[in-house]
């Protein structure tokens, strides 16, 4: 008896997970089936049109910028992550954290601070010319900011804490016996970086550099700005100037099979590889110290990407501010910031509860339907937000009139718009958007926790929840907190979605910087700026502190 | 597990059913900080508050969308595109106002009175006032002169404002001579289109190139930046032509407003709508934000009537703008004016 009601509760307890998580996925996959449901209705064919004129170039532009993105982010990243986990030098401990402060600011704020000090009228050219008495631009040569390598350096010099942060925990978490032994073989520690640490931090890269791509590939406001014609651009020129939102949204699709594809060619390419480890995390890891030249090269490698990523737009804004303090300030300020902040909080939290709750299933059920829909409802990230926005409002407002209609006709009584344009709309919003990054976080931190752990755990009678509660959750802490405070920087720094979607009267900082900035009014718009930053590091500085603390080091 | 959704959706509800007070509330494309103003005076005179969202694109397909639900008033729009948008989709309502009727000319509304222009403003041509010659440009179809070559400067070819004034190169001349036209501006550009008008004028007087094309706010609003006194000096080089006035007259746009179908407010919103259509409000517009007012009698800035005086308008029908918008935008991929 008692036998039968364990097995029973143990299979609900089960079901339950794989039903939730697949109800879950279809939720948060509804934008996306939108979006394919608006292609099949273009107003007009616009392939013709735009294969005989934009096309080739918007998908030339796109693939450039996507791999000089990757390779820029992907550098920086790794190579970051390897000195900081291996190589004692001056500075490293700071270095630690401040190497993802670049990630709290928007790629549209430095896009626009890069502007105004390398552009023409900037104070650089200006002392160039002054310096060596030029008069026009046609007396010289300066490189323009305004262009795709532009657009390359300031997406990448954003994007790459992503890489960083991913790659940084996996070589922490290598157990430090496989350096070890590669080292009793006879590697130096550059051989023992590449050979195994290296390829087994790969599913981390691969992670940090898929973030990277489709937040290049989602990214509006910063090639808009440097008028780079990608994908994203031939979008909204499709849906709004040539008024073909079916249109748009083909497109749309073409660039998530580009998505799907890379995806899949990273899947196959380590669908042999699975590693779990033993927890060996007490034992501290060693770094080896470097001196003279070589700690300088490895100090700059590190101060390079975190001046010109963080410091340079924060002294940048901060003057502007300065200079402008009475046109920059707004007595709304506090509530600009606590919408924001109330709202990436409640977002990232959400997010990551849903992330969880899908990788969780994941493991539970191995099961190839489950892992393809979670696949496809992180595709959202890759989606430019206004139309991913357009997405949403689409099944919400269905839902909203359909349950408004059917209480109208039996009850008499009218719900108007239960959901849409409210924040529960925005919550949903930024979970779509992210949930590539929570889901992906958690997974891969799940993915280390072996499975032997749950069978010991199972066989001792706890079911799938407790399971997870007190095996689980303890170990993947950290990635955990990882999801919740990346989103959460995210969530801060979210700008079309937030402009479409928001209810009356809404405001956050982002779209108060917005407003001026895209009317190239910086003074106006510092202030807001600074304080989107401001916010944005507490969080990252919290980030990396949780991932120091799971290790000791010890320099040798 | 969804604890803290439920209790933000909770305070969703209450925030959206507070429907009791009087209140308006307006989709707009238009920046909050160029209307605010306009809104807080109607608000004191009235007690009727005005809720916005604003949003640069999307806020046509969530009112579509929204359907008979919408919470959506009145839909503001910085040119003819969208308020055309709005009433061939079947998403706005005529408005029946002899205040309006009054107030905004015929050739600034909709002949089924589905949408009205609260303000217009001018694409002109800025010349640099050291590189170019009075006289020496006259008209947009010169723009195209290859005497200008390396030297003009302008935004996308595929913003709203450009595309209005291309539109209305089509309507006037044809696909093929605006074609033509527009491969001949390609040839003369200084750079690849980038930057939005203001960054024009400031590129002509910072040598970068001797013409420009622009909306004619940009200048003034420039011209008078207290705060900012380097936009006063980027104005100072730089001379506004307005162009065409041996034929056609200058282009112009509109800034735009509808009333919303299902809108729930819609006493109110024509209490709005005719308030902005009034002399306060069109004042306001004209000085704070350098736009030409529609109704008659109202003064244009002081600022901006010294510069252009009296010039002749091109009064070509807007919803010709509307319609070739399309071929415009093509039109620019075809040229590959922004390339």
């Amino acid at each position: 008896m008692a036998f039968l009601s364990y097995s029973r509760q143990r299979s609900i307890n089960g079901q339950g997970w794989l039903l939730s998580a697949a109800v879950a996925a279809i939720m948060v996959a509804l934008p996306l089936l939108s979006i394919f449901w608006l292609a099949l209705f273009p107003a007009d064919n616009i392939w013709p049109h735009l294969l005989s004129t934009v096309l080739p170039n918007y998908v030339i532009t796109t693939l450039t910028l996507m791999l000089g993105v990757g390779v820029l982010a992907g550098s920086i990243g790794i190579v970051s992550a390897w000195l900081i986990s291996t190589y004692h030098f001056p500075g490293r401990r700071v270095f630690e954290w401040a190497l993802l402060l670049p990630m709290a600011v928007p790629a549209y704020v430095i896009a626009y601070v890069y502007t105004d000090l390398l552009e023409y009228s900037g104070p650089l050219q200006a002392w160039l010319r002054e310096l060596f008495s030029w008069k026009t631009q046609r007396d010289y040569w300066f490189p323009p900011i305004r262009s795709l390598g532009g657009a390359i350096w300031m997406l990448g010099l954003v994007l790459y804490p992503y890489v960083y942060l991913l790659a940084r925990a996996s070589f922490l978490e290598q157990a430090a016996t496989v350096k070890d032994a590669a080292r009793t073989l006879g590697c130096t520690p550059l051989q023992a970086f590449l050979r195994v640490s290296l390829p087994m931090a790969r599913p981390a890269i691969a992670v940090g550099l898929s973030l990277v791509m489709m937040e290049t590939l989602n990214d509006f406001g910063t090639v808009d700005f440097f008028a780079v014609k990608t994908l994203t651009a031939g979008i909204y020129d499709t849906w709004l100037n040539m008024g073909n939102l079916g249109g748009a949204a083909q497109l749309a699709a073409l660039m998530l099979i580009f998505v799907v594809v890379l995806i899949v060619m990273e899947k196959q390419g380590r669908s042999r590889q699975r590693q779990f480890q033993q927890g060996d995390r007490f034992k501290a890891i060693q770094l080896h110290r470097l001196r003279g030249f070589r700690a300088v090269l490895a100090w700059t490698a590190c101060v390079l990407p975190v001046f010109a990523g963080f410091i340079v737009p924060l002294l940048d804004l901060t003057r502007y501010a300065w200079r402008h303090a009475e046109q920059s300030w707004s007595p709304d300020f506090l509530r600009l910031a606590w919408n924001s902040l109330a709202l990436a909080l409640a977002a990232a939290v959400f997010c990551t509860v849903l992330g969880l709750l899908l990788a969780y299933a994941k493991r539970l059920h191995r099961s190839r339907l489950l892992s393809s829909m979670t696949q496809a409802a992180t595709l959202g990230y890759a989606m430019p937000s206004a139309v991913l926005a357009i997405g949403i409002i689409i099944p919400f407002a269905a839902f909203d009139n359909t349950l408004d209609g059917w209480l109208r006709s039996s009850l008499g009584i009218s719900t108007g718009l239960l959901l849409s344009g409210t924040l529960f709309t925005l919550l949903f919003a930024y979970s779509v958007r992210f949930l590539a990054i929570s889901a992906g976080s958690v997974e891969s931190s799940l993915g280390k926790v072996t499975p032997s752990m749950d069978m010991a755990c199972r066989s001792m009678g706890y079911n799938a929840s407790q399971t997870l509660v007190k095996v689980h959750l303890p170990l993947i802490r950290g990635g955990l907190l990882t999801a919740v405070l990346v989103v959460f920087v995210d969530c801060m720094k979210e700008l079309p979605t937030t402009l479409v979607l928001r209810p009356f009267n809404f405001d956050t900082l982002a779209i108060h910087v917005y407003q001026y900035a895209s009317d190239e009014r910086l003074p106006e718009a510092s202030l807001a700026a600074l304080l989107i930053v401001l916010v944005g590091i507490i969080p990252v500085i919290l980030l990396s502190r949780t991932i120091t603390a799971t290790r000791r080091y010890r320099i040798q | 597990m969804f604890k803290p959704s439920v209790l933000l959706l909770t305070v969703a509800a209450i925030t959206t059913s507070v429907n009791a007070a009087e209140e308006v509330n307006v989709y707009s494309y238009r920046a909050p900080f160029l209307i605010q103003p306009m809104f807080d005076q109607f608000t004191q005179k009235t007690g009727v508050k005005v809720n916005v969202v604003y949003a640069d694109k999307g806020l046509l397909e969530r009112l579509q969308n929204e359907g008979q639900n919408s919470p959506a008033d009145l839909i503001m729009t910085v040119d003819i595109g969208v308020v055309h948008d709005v009433k061939t989709r079947g998403l706005s309502q005529p408005v029946t106002s002899e205040l309006l009727e009054q107030n905004i000319p015929q050739h600034f509304q909709d002949p089924d009175n589905h949408w009205f222009a609260l303000t217009s403003r001018a694409r002109l041509i800025y010349a640099s006032k050291d590189r170019v010659q009075q006289g020496e440009i006259t008209s947009y179809e010169q723009l195209a002169d290859p005497k200008w070559q390396g030297r003009i400067c302008t935004r996308s070819g595929k913003h709203n404002y450009n595309l209005g004034l291309i539109g209305s190169m089509i309507s006037h001349h044809g696909e093929a001579e605006a074609e033509q036209w527009l491969t001949g501006v390609k040839a003369n550009l200084a750079r690849r289109p980038e930057g939005n008008d203001r960054a024009q004028i400031r590129a002509i007087a910072e040598g970068q190139c001797d013409l420009a094309i622009g909306n004619s706010y940009y200048f003034f609003k420039m011209l008078n930046n207290q705060e900012n006194p380097e936009e006063i000096e980027w104005a100072k080089q730089v001379t506004p032509i307005a162009p065409n006035q041996q034929d056609r007259g200058t282009h112009m746009n509109i800034s735009g407003i509808s009333l919303a179908k299902y809108a729930p407010h819609k006493d109110n919103a024509i209490k709005l709508m005719e308030f902005l259509s009034q002399d306060e409000a069109q004042h306001m517009y004209a000085d704070l934000n350098q736009e030409f007012p529609v109704k008659a009698g109202v003064q244009r800035s002081e600022l901006l009537q010294s510069y252009l005086g009296d010039f002749k308008q091109d009064e070509l029908p807007l919803v010709k703008i509307a319609e070739t918008r399309e071929a415009a935008s093509k039109l620019v991929d075809k040229v590959g004016f922004d390339n």
